[in-house]
């Protein structure tokens, strides 16, 4: 476990081996093997961003952390996690928001029955959503249906939250600022986060700690503690330094566009 | 922030509404030729077995004086009612789970496709030969007819439903109860609309049937009786107050319901 990593772990996850009955699954590695002996632990606090090529097992990887695939060999333990209420904040490669309910009421959909429900409007107005409050997801841009997941995501006020690469297929510009706005809401929080990802440069901007997955049947290739100072900066000198760094050591690592 | 210009102005009323009111005048000008040519074909005929819309309207305004077309109707629509919610009920509980349980729909299919293509006329007899001339075997003759098209329909959206969006609502432990109203139920909606638009259409001519074939009361039974004595103008009177009922539901409760229920689409 990396030196962030100090306090107590939040997850543990084990997958000794997790396999898809019809090979024609993702992966679609040796007799339909996905992943095979993976462990780590997160700790409490820390954001830890999950990196591999698409298509290499990230999402059944995270599938099985949310509690929504339960067909492995393996555990996944969450020390405080209660029967019956969400392990997790989710936030999906799309946004998944219900387009027959307004932005409240997608997030009021999610609460659980003690919770306080003007704190989940709050975070709306924080997050710059409060004009919308009443709007039909369909009438949104792309980029405020994602800003809308990641509010949903932090209304339940989650110990952990779970990311699939929830800012694919945005602009750059309104990717950065909604990586920019999460790194804020996480400082707020301290949730601990596992972020998955297919891009080198997201995961230097956002990660304490990169988890490398690789190969087929995929498995943990390298386990990095980050340790740049944050803010950080897309192309910044330090960050730019590690990812010529990672390139030369660790050929593999997917980087899809240059900074 | 740059995104919120991206929310959608609200649409333009002016033109959505003259096209509704220039559509409303196509249809008056429609039922108004419709009535004419009816009246004109009439005139040519001159005939016993085709009356005149002057005619039909004289026999109805004598039923509305002696208020016997009330009570038939009446009936008539309690049937309908009846049927129709046992109908929908039961036909979209067997959908919904054919839709997500492979292995049933794999089993029920043929059974499905025999109900299907079993005459109404047969579902009829055999109910009254079976369960004796009675309300029950009424209703359950026109229920039977009308489920297997419910739940073909049903079927159809259980199967179109979003796993992505059920995922989330798993993932998220939202509650059973709201899960169902809030996430599934929702994306059944159309096809429950579809469902009930030509459930309707279709229950209140088998109702007639069953009343004709079994019954001592009801629109149907009074056809019957006209039809012996030929009495087409009757007939035409109590199909004119029938059709303008079905159409007055469809536009006092099913328009309003979809409008209120697919708001957001718009």
């Amino acid at each position: 476990m990396s030196a962030a990593a100090a306090g107590a772990a939040a997850v543990t996850v084990v997958v000794r081996r997790k396999r898809f009955a019809n090979a024609g699954g993702p992966g679609g590695g040796r007799g339909g093997v996905v992943l095979e002996r993976i462990e780590f632990a997160i700790g409490s606090g820390e954001f830890c961003v999950l990196l591999g090529p698409s298509g290499c097992g990230k999402t059944t990887l995270l599938n099985i952390v949310a509690g929504l695939d339960r067909d492995f060999e393996g555990a996944v333990r969450i020390p405080g996690a209660v029967a019956g209420r969400a392990r997790a904040g989710c936030v999906f490669q799309t946004p998944r928001l219900l387009p027959w309910l307004t932005v409240a009421d997608n997030l009021r959909l999610v609460l659980p029955p003690e919770a306080d429900e003007r704190a989940a409007l709050a975070l709306l107005e924080a997050m710059e959503l409060g004009p919308v409050r009443d709007t039909y997801p369909n009438r949104l841009s792309g980029g405020m249906q994602r800003r809308v997941a990641l509010a949903r995501a932090f209304a339940i006020r989650p110990s952990l939250l779970l990311l699939d690469e929830p800012f694919v297929s945005l602009d750059g510009p309104t990717a950065d600022r909604l990586r920019g706005l999460l790194v804020d809401l996480w400082r707020r929080e301290r949730p601990s986060v596992l972020f998955v990802t297919h891009d080198l440069n997201e995961a230097i901007l956002l990660a304490d700690r990169i988890l490398f997955l690789g190969g087929t049947p995929a498995r943990l290739a390298l386990d990095l503690a980050v340790d740049l100072p944050r803010p950080r900066q897309p192309g910044g000198v330090a960050e730019e330094a590690l990812r010529r760094r990672l390139l030369a050591h660790y050929p593999d690592a997917p980087a899809e566009r240059v900074a | 922030m740059a995104e919120a210009d991206a929310i959608a102005a609200a649409p333009v009323e002016r033109p959505l509404l003259a096209r509704a009111r220039r559509g409303a005048g196509a249809r008056v000008a429609s039922v108004v030729v419709f009535v004419l040519a009816w009246g004109l074909v009439a005139a040519l005929a001159h005939s016993r077995v085709l009356p005149g819309p002057l005619a039909v309207a004289a026999r109805l305004a004598e039923f509305a004086r002696n208020g016997q077309i009330f009570v038939d109707t009446g009936i008539t629509l309690a049937r309908v009612a009846v049927s129709f919610v046992i109908a929908m009920l039961v036909g979209s509980a067997i959908g919904i789970v054919l839709g997500r349980r492979r292995g049933l729909d794999h089993f029920f299919d043929s059974w499905l496709v025999i109900a299907l293509n079993v005459p109404a006329l047969v579902t009829i007899i055999l109910c009254y030969v079976w369960f004796g001339l009675s309300e029950v075997a009424a209703i359950l003759a026109v229920a039977i007819n009308k489920i297997p098209l419910v739940a073909v329909q049903l079927r159809e959206g259980a199967r179109a439903i979003d796993p992505d969006l059920m995922a989330m609502a798993e993932a998220f432990a939202v509650p059973r109860g709201r899960r169902f109203r809030r996430v599934f139920l929702p994306q059944l909606f159309p096809y429950l609309m579809a469902a009930a638009r030509s459930g309707l259409a279709l229950i209140w001519k088998i109702v007639l049937v069953v009343e004709l074939l079994g019954r001592p009361d009801g629109v149907g039974f009074r056809l019957g009786e006209y039809f012996q004595y030929f009495d087409i103008a009757a007939v035409l009177a109590y199909t004119l107050v029938f059709v303008v009922l079905v159409l007055g539901i469809e536009m006092a409760i099913f328009r309003p319901l979809e409008r209120r229920l697919s708001g957001w689409r718009q």
